[in-house]
């Protein structure tokens, strides 16, 4: 039987510390932990358990943004009165994320660290080539079963999906994470695949995140996230889109605009291109359909996962148009 | 025309508590609280923890096994591989065919499937034997794999001949129809995924073997382990009080089954198996994939003049598995000219198995999408084309219907939904970007009918018990049985104490093909019934009985108490009755075999398919009926399809229960529901692998993608089915709905999709 060590940390430092030995993980609400133990995918010495430090699953909202503890529970966020008026992307992206029953378990910082659903990495006896787990090992997902796979931001090395909804929020709205003192935009913290698939996250040995910061703005105030899927719950998106919008006082005119899309790309992707074709442009179904399929520039399909193409551009502008409708 | 609608409530006249009242289920509180014991929960002496090696490669042979880490490892008590596991016998199918007279080894040499089970580690705990199998090194030699039907090297697959139908001269007739539809459609891998995974704990005593497992037939299965291991049916004893879920896949013992059962008698150890939910997805076979082709010429009103129908499914390598393809095509509709023909295509697989109505449900997708597509060809509604072509009489047997309440079923569902309103026109219901689509179809199983047997006594506190060795998987076997000896009887329901589930009880057949409640209440109604005789006959005859003065013909026994029925003399409880004549208990042993049947024929028929009475036996076909009405949304941009309505009009005959019944409806149109739109074991052709062997890739549908279903009964008493005028229920709602969505997607959108699941990607 595999030993581990269980470690129960008192504070930020010593959980930081002990999580800096090799082969120690940070263990929170453990929904992605424990099952990808299960699965034979991650196999730690260590866990190092962060759950019973005080003062980092507090939510304050103010003018200026959000600033949410990496230990809040999803459950927590999506309902907090607050985070639904001001950062309604936000709460959705949570509700419509996993089941009720994880989203009371699952952290805010844990759903960062959320790992892909590639079943080819989550299957290791069947499928040894991964570069995600085993750099340099290759990829068994390609020339395979790709129906759930990346259109954007693949490499050669690796073409897994991010599934979260979360982050797609807010990469949107230029949240920030807190790794103890540095500070990492959300864009920034999740990494393209490259030659280095393994290495998913911009987090270096014994950081540790510790908060999520979200500046408040008038296109996250009226903000949607639409999530379009095969079922109609506890399921990942086929594709996905985080949009906020703010118009001019003429109530047409967008003045600044956000696109994030989910379930198409390797990290949560900025759709910075259908935001730049529409700031200053009066909102019209058929402008904003047509600068939606400027979310998907550069996609590669890799055959089964083409719809995805077709599908995110349509996503996008059925959420900005639907947040036109409420101006 | 009468539609027969009966609720089962107050206004019906029945009781909850009598046969045909809606008692609510008498196993849910234990199931509730967690008070019922599952096989695996069992808590035995020195279990010890088995857990199996799959093979990684589909097709070929295992080269090598090292076992020297596992074997080193902690807790590990013996690794088994095809070289050490002990031999066994091969067994006979379920038909009692005499097997070769060959070994059977359950840990494979030879791969013929990707997940085929190649060794089994045993360890005191069950963690340490999941870490010791990870020691287990298996090499193979790989040879080409054929992964599945559209693989260039499956070839045509080998003709079924005794699945041939044919009349009239359907080739020439459809070429000269003056309208023709022909079209092919698909289903492909679905999976029975039931809650509870597929397990057991295997204990032997000397020769004596126990088996605790999930079971829908102990006879059988217990005849399987007895044959594997050369002992007698008698020293196996299976048991399984609650299943958790079963669709098919529990009905026989399987390799899985017998290594645990070896690895108990070579340790000498009760041992614990239990699948992996990933294994359950290759440690026993799904609904294999189909293909048809359906060919329906029709005059210019519709009136089908002949129908050619062309269907493959797949099987394994080494194992045979026949999903009868023509089995609905062949009597839904009149036609004067018929022709099906069914091939079979062996693929590297696990052999496929039976999942909620084999056969027909992939058969009704067929049919009922084809004669939709005529429908829209000739101009006709829907629904009035299926009148237009009713068959008065089973179109292949050429024999009455015992009872066909179909045209009540599409009247009464028609009026409930509002079909009348529908809009003709695909694409002219919508709601913004919603397309709205409604469809019809119509599903049908046959009457699956055998014998059974029960043990039905009176006990001194005036208590009733029942006793069979069927079982309850959820569909409340436990509840109609103890409403129908309540009421032959003549005790309160909650005084009947049903126990199922052990092969020590008297015997069941499989509980399979919707056959276990007209079984079962047939037998129990006849034992509870020589009980009740018992009952009387003692209370007039013994000199004992305060009723022996009476000089009565006869007594009545009802809520428990038995008086004359004039209302003089006496009046006891049954407890007060046994008392004063010193009996402790009355029994009776019913069964419903033919008077003359010897113990060769009990024994064939309990663990055996082989004595199932024809459904077509006499002078009438008998069959079960229902009616899908079901809308659809489908956004037009993104292609997702949700159904929002559901009604559904079904003929079993008499209902043993209405609550119950309504229940295994409504979960049939939910698996019908995930059919249509979800389910698909996806291969990697590379590797000939179900990657989706999981319940977050595998998606059955969530509650959030059911909406209201409404059930009508449309059903009435058919005395040619059952002792009790019932049919079947179990397997009956989910034929037909597949085909009901897809309909209504065409209304919707205009578009046929004719391979299921319908995804979003077949609509964008």
């Amino acid at each position: 039987m595999r030993d581990f060590s269980y470690l129960r940390a008192t504070s930020v430092d010593a959980a930081r510390e002990a999580a800096a030995l090799p082969g120690a993980m940070l263990l929170a609400g453990g929904t992605t932990l424990i099952d990808l133990a299960k699965c034979g995918v991650t196999e730690p010495d260590t866990l190092v358990d962060i759950t019973h430090l005080t003062g980092l699953d507090r939510i304050e909202v103010n003018e200026r943004g959000a600033t949410i503890g990496a230990l809040a529970r999803m459950g927590h966020v999506a309902d907090h009165a607050d985070i639904k008026s001001r950062f309604p992307a936000v709460s959705e992206a949570l509700w419509q994320a996993a089941s009720a029953q994880i989203r009371n378990m699952a952290t805010m910082g844990g759903n960062l660290m959320q790992r892909t659903r590639c079943p080819y990495f989550r299957d290791p006896s069947n499928f040894p080539a991964c570069n995600k787990r085993q750099p340099g090992s290759g990829c068994s997902a390609i020339g395979g079963v790709t129906r759930g796979h990346a259109v954007l931001g693949t490499s050669e090395a690796c073409i897994a999906m991010y599934p979260g909804d979360l982050a797609v929020a807010l990469v949107a709205f230029d949240a920030v994470v807190h790794l103890g003192e540095r500070r990492v935009s959300v864009d920034d913290f999740f990494l393209l695949p490259g030659t280095t698939p393994d290495r998913e996250h911009a987090i270096e040995l014994g950081e540790m995140i510790t908060a999520i910061e979200i500046p408040g703005t008038a296109a996250a105030r009226r903000s949607t996230y639409l999530k379009i899927r095969d079922r109609q719950s506890y399921e990942f998106a086929a594709a996905s889109a985080a949009v906020g919008i703010e118009f001019e006082a003429d109530g047409r005119t967008i003045r600044d605009l956000r696109v994030a899309l989910g379930g198409v790309a390797t990290k949560p992707w900025r759709a910075r291109a259908v935001e730049d074709a529409l700031k200053g442009k009066v909102l019209e179904p058929e402008t904003v359909r047509a600068a939606s399929l400027l979310a998907v520039e550069g996609a590669v399909d890799h055959g089964a996962n083409h719809y995805k193409i077709e599908l995110a551009p349509r996503v996008v502008a059925r959420a900005i148009l639907k947040l036109g409708e409420t101006a | 025309m009468t539609v027969h609608t009966r609720h089962g409530d107050a206004s019906d006249g029945v009781t909850a508590e009598a046969v045909g009242g809606r008692l609510s289920r008498v196993d849910g509180p234990a199931k509730i609280t967690g008070a019922a014991k599952y096989a695996v929960e069992q808590q035995l002496e020195g279990l010890a923890y088995a857990v199996l090696l799959e093979s990684t490669i589909a097709s070929g042979k295992v080269r090598a096994i090292d076992t020297t880490a596992a074997e080193a490892a902690p807790g590990v008590l013996k690794v088994l591989t095809p070289d050490t596991i002990i031999s066994l016998r091969t067994a006979s199918d379920w038909f009692g065919t005499p097997p070769p007279d060959k070994p059977y080894c359950p840990l494979a040499h030879d791969i013929t499937f990707s997940g085929q089970h190649v060794a089994a580690v045993v360890a005191e705990t069950f963690e340490q034997a999941v870490a010791a199998a990870a020691l287990v090194k298996v090499s193979y030699d790989e040879t080409p794999a054929i992964v599945d039907l559209s693989d260039g090297k499956a070839g045509d697959g080998i003709p079924i001949d005794a699945m041939t139908k044919e009349w009239g001269d359907a080739q020439a007739a459809f070429a000269s129809a003056p309208v023709r539809v022909c079209a092919a459609y698909n289903t492909p891998r679905e999976y029975q995924a039931p809650m509870e995974p597929h397990g057991l704990i295997a204990r032997w005593e000397g020769d004596q073997l126990t088996v605790w497992e999930p079971s829908q037939w102990l006879d059988g299965m217990a005849r399987t382990y007895a044959e594997w291991f050369g002992v007698s049916f008698e020293n196996v004893r299976l048991v399984s009080p609650y299943i958790g879920g079963g669709f098919g896949s529990k009905a026989l013992a399987l390799s899985h089954g017998a290594v645990a059962a070896c690895a108990a008698k070579m340790l000498g150890r009760p041992v614990r198996l239990v699948m992996t939910r990933q294994q359950t997805f290759t440690g026993y076979g799904g609904r294999a994939a189909t293909r048809q082709t359906v060919a329906l010429g029709a005059d210019r009103d519709g009136r089908i003049q002949s129908i050619v129908h062309r269907g493959v499914n797949e099987t394994s390598m080494d194992g045979m598995w026949v999903e009868p393809l023509g089995s609905v095509t062949s009597i839904m509709y009149a036609t004067p000219n018929f022709s099906s023909k069914q091939n079979v295509v062996r693929v590297n697989s696990v052999v496929p198995g039976a999942m909620r109505a084999p056969g027909e449900n992939p058969s009704a997708f067929g049919i009922e999408s084809a004669i939709d597509e005529l429908a829209y060809e000739v101009g006709i509604d829907p629904l009035e084309i299926r009148l237009r072509n009713y068959a008065e009489q089973d179109p292949h047997a050429k024999k009455a219907w015992s009872t066909r309440q179909l045209r009540e079923a599409f009247a009464a569902g028609a009026e409930r939904f509002g079909w009348a309103r529908r809009a003709p026109e695909p694409r002219s219901m919508r709601d913004g970007n919603q397309l709205i689509g409604w469809g019809v179809a119509a599903g049908t199983y046959p009457v699956r009918r055998a014998y059974g047997e029960a043990i039905v006594r009176i006990l001194s506190d005036g208590s009733v018990e029942v006793e069979s060795s069927s079982i309850d998987m959820g569909q409340g076997t436990y509840t109609i049985l103890a409403q129908t000896a309540a009421e032959t009887v003549g005790v309160p329901a909650d005084t009947v104490v049903v126990k199922l589930g052990d092969s020590r009880f008297p015997r069941a057949g499989v509980t399979g093909g919707s056959r276990l409640a007209g079984v079962m209440t047939g037998a129990v109604y006849k034992a509870a019934t020589s009980a009740l005789d018992q009952l009387i006959g003692l209370a007039i005859s013994d000199p004992r009985s305060p009723f022996h003065a009476l000089q009565a013909n006869t007594l009545v026994v009802a809520n428990g108490r038995i008086a004359s029925p004039r209302g003089d003399g006496p009046d006891l409880s049954i407890a007060e009755l046994l008392a004063s004549i010193g009996r402790d208990h009355i029994e009776a042993t019913g069964d419903t075999m033919p008077a003359n049947s010897t113990a060769q024929d009990r024994y064939k028929n309990y663990t055996t398919i082989a004595m199932s009475l024809p459904h077509t036996e006499g002078d009438y076909s008998r069959y079960s009926w229902c009616a899908h009405f079901i809308e659809v949304r489908v956004d037009e941009d993104f292609g997702t399809v949700r159904v929002s309505r559901v009604v559904s009009a079904l003929d079993s005959g008499r209902l043993y229960n209405p609550k119950l019944a309504e229940s295994q409806w409504k979960g049939g149109i939910i698996m019908g529901i995930g059919q249509a739109l979800l389910e698909e074991g996806i291969v990697d052709r590379r590797h000939g692998r179900i990657v989706n062997n999981n319940l977050a890739d595998y998606l059955v549908p969530t509650n959030a993608d059911i909406p209201d279903i409404e059930v009508i009964s449309v059903g009435i008493p058919d005395l040619h089915s059952s002792v009790l005028g019932g049919k079947g229920v179990g397997e009956l709602a989910i034929v037909g709905v597949a085909p009901a969505i897809a309909n209504a997607v065409f209304h919707a959108t205009g578009k046929r999709v004719r391979d299921l699941p319908i995804t979003l990607e077949k609509l964008i």
